[in-house]
């Protein structure tokens, strides 16, 4: 090894505390690229092996009711490849030991087979004997809720039939990705599961033989979409199609969608955040071995070493501490990159998750950090590189300071002479402190992201059921019904209060843009389905007249008093023009709500209601669950609380997840950051800390200049970072907006307590390592060396 | 401090500040040992003007270190009046200094960020009973530099703000490594100059280390050290002002 490499050798070891310091932040930069992109790839490719492999239909379409025949007709629209025609029924389940409402999808399997399209992944168990017409197989996620096992019976209703049906295997579709009932904002996998059954005797309890309601397909080579979409609609109409739609706008994949923007988002920001301290946390400690080098670095050129030499010599010192860094962020980025992989595995209803980790990934990751490395040492490098010997021999200039601002102002006595050091040295640098600041601001910015997805689901879920949605119960009919069942569940024991919902499936139009979602005729002066403005106060549907969610308008670019074109997707499918109110704040779906009887008056109906909200006394609660069960027009229902609490569940996992890693994140760049700032605040001031150590102030006096220093940029950081923060949030939240959620910007005092903590402890830890190095000041050897 | 006991057959003089006994201090480099001192007895007595004369690595800076709490010696002991400052904690040498010693430095050692009256209060706002910043400067002939931070100060006044700084917490003993070791020899004479003023002036017993031979001239005693050893102890009969040495 070259004498000047052991040098390098020698130095890194020396400053291995802040070496380490440095790499871990790079760590966290290239972990979390590393972890992001590796998981957003992972996800695509599983995803894609999925929809290939079991052939995910482009295309889906619900009807009333059609002969098989028209399927034959459908096949023949051009760009149309396969068609999988099928049963499809909403009924309501019976689970042994479980009170509480369940309902599922039952969709019908042609016999012997996993489906023609959308094909099913059996987990375990075996496909449904054709001969029987009891064999069902469950969906995983609704198994695992109730530790179904090929053989367990459930009963079900079918069609106001009683039925005992047979688990005989456990599967997964690529349709049903992520699982959630119609209606439902959250999943909840024990009062909602998908079964499959043979198509035979589903067929014959819902008089489908010869026939089918549900419709799905794929596209040739070059098929054009949306065509295929109209002409299909237009085959449908007689047969009560409720508009045919696309895979991108299919459930289930909408929300993977959505969470892979999510990923790409977080890949995006987070990196850059650490990657820029990394850059400054190099640049700041670089630049003070290379003052403190100036002699030798004289030395080195004086017996010929070249600029070239000197500056690669320097460069290789960065490039091995970014090494340590990018080596040990691969490893920690595979690893979180698996974890957060298999997290979503078991979030999503995945059968099995490729990880794929791409060359192009790491080498990247290497090479970002290398240049962010080098781009932020360079100049510190170059100026070494070209100090002409002779003036590298001679000691820098003694640092100029003057009387900071606030002296100047006159508040010089209240100040003590250690705390004048401090406020001195910190306006002698004033970029070198604020970039102090900015690091340790960011920091705490970055825990507060943590704090924000916590709060925001808080805070949808809040004002969701809290505010907006304040049933306890909701049930959905088989089909229209009559207001007039209302009575007859407003008289049921416990029952305190019933509200008619009229919830049609409607395409909304205005100019060229449009939306497919439904519109919702609700109870006049309802108490338990109420429209909230967006300081929260209840706003009532008037009597003519639309009102829009908000950023359903916003899609629209529509404004109160524009008219909303309104098609229909049910029964004679009529368009008609409504003009729009107003808006309504909403965070999860994107809805039309008018007025019950004016929707049925325009709809040309009678009072006819799809769905009841009920509010019930908790000690009846079961009795209702069984009363409702009963009743065979009544095909599901949602129970909120338990509908929330699942949610919660599911989601902890994936919370308790990002917070672990933020919060290791921010406390790394928080340590690295106070921690190599005080090093070098060290290293720079040990001449005059040593000296007053002998002029007899002690230790914790001395450190006070040194800590104090370190404290006031702490202090300054923290409400910078809580800005920083909020509006990293403020980014993310409308990032992750979409159709199907809104993110709510709510930050707790707790998320911004958390932050602060956890930048204190950090700043906490670094000063017990000063601490320790405050006490090896030597006095003796300071007084005989001039600097 | 520790008031220890101290060996029964040295006699207690009231005139003396330090009380040196059989002190060696050998330092551990690597491998090789280094004996800095090899045995020292000195006595140091109050108001007396001592020069420490030695070549380098005599030992001189060393027993100026133990004399000032910023080292320990490895065998031996040091009393300061009663105390037995080889027995002292951390935090007793360090109350030693700050109450008691001043220092004065080759490179002044003074706080970049803090004027010359800031410099000098620094120290005041920790001592006992000290002068004020001002008069302490005013000792110097700093009066009119008060608010000059080092880098505007030559090095002749950076030294005397360092004296002013040692002096100004009223203490006991000044002890002085190598005072003018970094300035010419006519600003050198003007920074002895403030040093003889506050001997006079306040009776402050000021111990000085130097290699310069010439400033032995004006101490009371010149003790010569060599290879860690007391090789003589020289009595000046009259004194020379600074103004009268040569160098």
């Amino acid at each position: 090894m070259d004498a000047i490499d052991k040098k390098l050798w020698r130095e890194l070891w020396n400053m291995r505390m802040q070496a380490l310091a440095i790499a871990m932040v790079i760590v966290g930069g290239v972990g979390i690229f590393i972890m992001s992109l590796s998981t957003l790839h992972s996800l695509f490719e599983t995803r894609e092996t999925y929809y290939r492999e079991h052939h995910f239909a482009e295309v889906f379409a619900s009807l009333k009711r059609a002969p098989l025949s028209l399927a034959r007709q459908i096949e023949e629209i051009p760009g149309v490849d396969k068609v999988d025609t099928r049963v499809v029924a909403y009924v309501s389940l019976d689970v042994p030991e479980f009170a509480d409402p369940v309902s599922a999808h039952l969709v019908s399997l042609p016999d012997n087979s996993r489906g023609l399209l959308n094909q099913i992944y059996l987990r375990n168990g075996r496909l449904i004997d054709p001969a029987r017409d009891d064999e069902i197989l469950v969906s995983e996620k609704f198994a695992q809720a109730h530790e179904l096992r090929p053989g367990d019976n459930l009963r079900a209703t079918i069609n106001g039939r009683r039925q005992s049906l047979t688990v005989v295997g456990v599967a997964l579709s690529p349709e049903y990705i992520y699982q959630i009932a119609p209606g439902a904002i959250f999943p909840d996998n024990q009062r909602y599961g998908v079964l499959w059954m043979s198509r035979k005797p589903l067929a014959t309890a819902y008089d489908m033989d010869g026939a089918f309601n549900n419709i799905t397909l794929t596209l040739s080579e070059g098929g054009n979409e949306q065509d295929v979409i109209d002409r299909l609609d237009e085959l449908l109409k007689p047969y009560g199609g409720t508009g045919a739609y696309a895979r991108k706008d299919q459930h289930s994949n909408r929300f993977m969608t959505e969470e892979l923007k999510q990923q790409q988002t977080i890949a995006t920001v987070f990196p850059i955040i650490f990657f820029g301290v990394a850059a400054f946390l190099l640049n700041v400690v670089i630049s003070r071995l290379i003052s403190l080098e100036r002699e030798q670095i004289a030395g080195l050129k004086a017996f010929g070493y070249s600029n070239y030499a000197v500056g690669w010599h320097y460069i290789k010192l960065v490039l091995l501490i970014v090494g340590l860094g990018v080596a040990g962020g691969i490893v920690v980025g595979i690893w979180m990159g698996k974890a957060l992989s298999n997290t979503y595995m078991e979030f999503f209803s995945l059968p099995f998750m490729t990880y794929v980790i791409k060359p192009q990934v790491i080498i990247g990751a290497a090479m970002i950090s290398i240049a962010v490395a080098v781009l932020g040492t360079l100049h510190a490098v170059r100026g070494a590189a070209r100090l002409p010997p002779a003036q590298a021999m001679r000691p820098e200039q003694p640092a100029i300071y003057r009387a900071t601002v606030v002296e100047r102002l006159g508040l010089q006595r209240w100040f003590s002479q250690p705390t004048r050091m401090i406020l001195r040295h910190i306006e002698r640098r004033p970029f070198k402190s604020l970039l102090t600041i900015l690091g340790i601001a960011l920091a705490c910015g970055v825990m507060l992201v943590t704090g924000f997805q916590e709060g925001a689901i808080d805070e949808m879920v809040k004002v969701q059921y809290s505010m907006s949605q304040r049933e306890d119960l909701m049930a959905t009919y088989t089909e229209p019904t009559s207001a007039r069942s209302l009575y007859s569940l407003d008289s049921l024991m416990g029952v305190e209060h019933v509200e008619g919902v009229r919830d049609v499936p409607a395409r909304l139009k205005y100019e060229h843009r449009s939306y497919r979602t439904a519109v919702q005729g609700i109870q006049s002066e309802g108490k338990l389905l109420r429209l909230l403005d967006n300081e929260l106060n209840v706003i009532h549907p008037p009597q003519h007249g639309v009102v829009l969610t908000d950023y359903l308008a916003k899609l629209l670019s529509i404004d109160p008093g524009d008219l909303l074109t309104i098609e229909v997707l049910e029964g004679d499918r009529p368009v008609i023009q409504v003009p729009v109110i107003g808006t309504a704040k909403q965070d999860m779906g994107m809805n039309a709500y008018m007025q019950r009887n004016s929707l049925n008056r325009l709809l040309k109906e009678g009072d006819v209601i799809t769905s009841v909200l009920l509010k019930v006394d908790d000690s009846h609660q079961n009795h209702i669950y069984s009363e409702l069960k009963d009743m065979p027009r009544i095909a599901g229902v949602i129970e909120q609380q338990s509908a929330i609490d699942a949610f919660y569940d599911n989601v902890a996992r994936m919370i308790l997840f990002y917070n672990f890693i933020t919060t290791l994140l921010g406390g790394s760049i928080a340590f690295g950051v106070v921690y190599n700032s005080m090093r070098i605040a060290l290293s720079e001031r040990s001449r005059e800390l040593a000296s007053l150590r002998v002029l007899g102030l002690e230790r914790s006096e001395v450190a006070y200049i040194l800590l104090g220093e370190l404290v006031l940029l702490t202090l300054i950081a923290i409400p910078v970072g809580f800005m920083i923060g909020y509006g990293l949030c403020a980014y993310l939240a409308s990032a992750f907006d979409t159709d199907l959620y809104r993110v709510p910007l709510v930050l707790g005092k707790n998320v911004y307590a958390f932050s602060a903590s956890v930048v204190l402890a950090s700043a906490l830890l670094s000063a017990m390592l000063i601490w320790r190095n405050l006490g090896q000041l030597d006095m003796v050897a300071v007084l005989k060396t001039k600097e | 401090m520790i008031n220890d006991e101290r060996p029964e057959h040295e006699p207690l003089d009231e005139n003396v500040v330090f009380h040196v006994h059989g002190v060696t201090k050998v330092y551990q480099m690597g491998e090789v040992q280094v004996h800095a001192l090899r045995g020292i007895d000195l006595d140091i007595y109050r108001g007396e003007f001592t020069v420490l004369l030695g070549a380098s690595g005599s030992g001189k800076s060393t027993l100026l270190n133990i004399l000032g709490g910023l080292d320990t010696p490895t065998d031996g002991h040091v009393f300061y009046a009663e105390n037995d400052l080889t027995r002292a904690t951390e935090k007793e040498l360090t109350r030693y200094r700050r109450y008691h010693v001043g220092f004065v430095f080759q490179f002044y050692n003074l706080i970049p960020s803090l004027t010359a009256r800031e410099n000098v209060a620094v120290v005041t706002e920790i001592a006992r009973s000290p002068m004020k910043p001002e008069d302490a400067l005013a000792l110097v002939g700093l009066s009119e530099r008060l608010d000059h931070f080092p880098a505007q100060l030559s090095g002749g006044e950076q030294q005397r703000v360092a004296i002013a700084r040692a002096i100004a917490k009223n203490p006991e003993v000044l002890l002085c490594d190598e005072p003018t070791g970094a300035l010419d020899s006519r600003t050198g004479i003007v920074v002895l100059e403030a040093l003889q003023r506050v001997n006079r002036e306040l009776g402050t017993s000021t111990a000085v280390i130097t290699h310069n031979a010439g400033i032995a001239k004006m101490a009371d005693r010149v003790i010569h050290l060599s290879d860690g050893r007391i090789s003589e102890i020289q009595v000046n009969e009259t004194r020379l002002s600074p103004g009268e040495l040569s160098w």
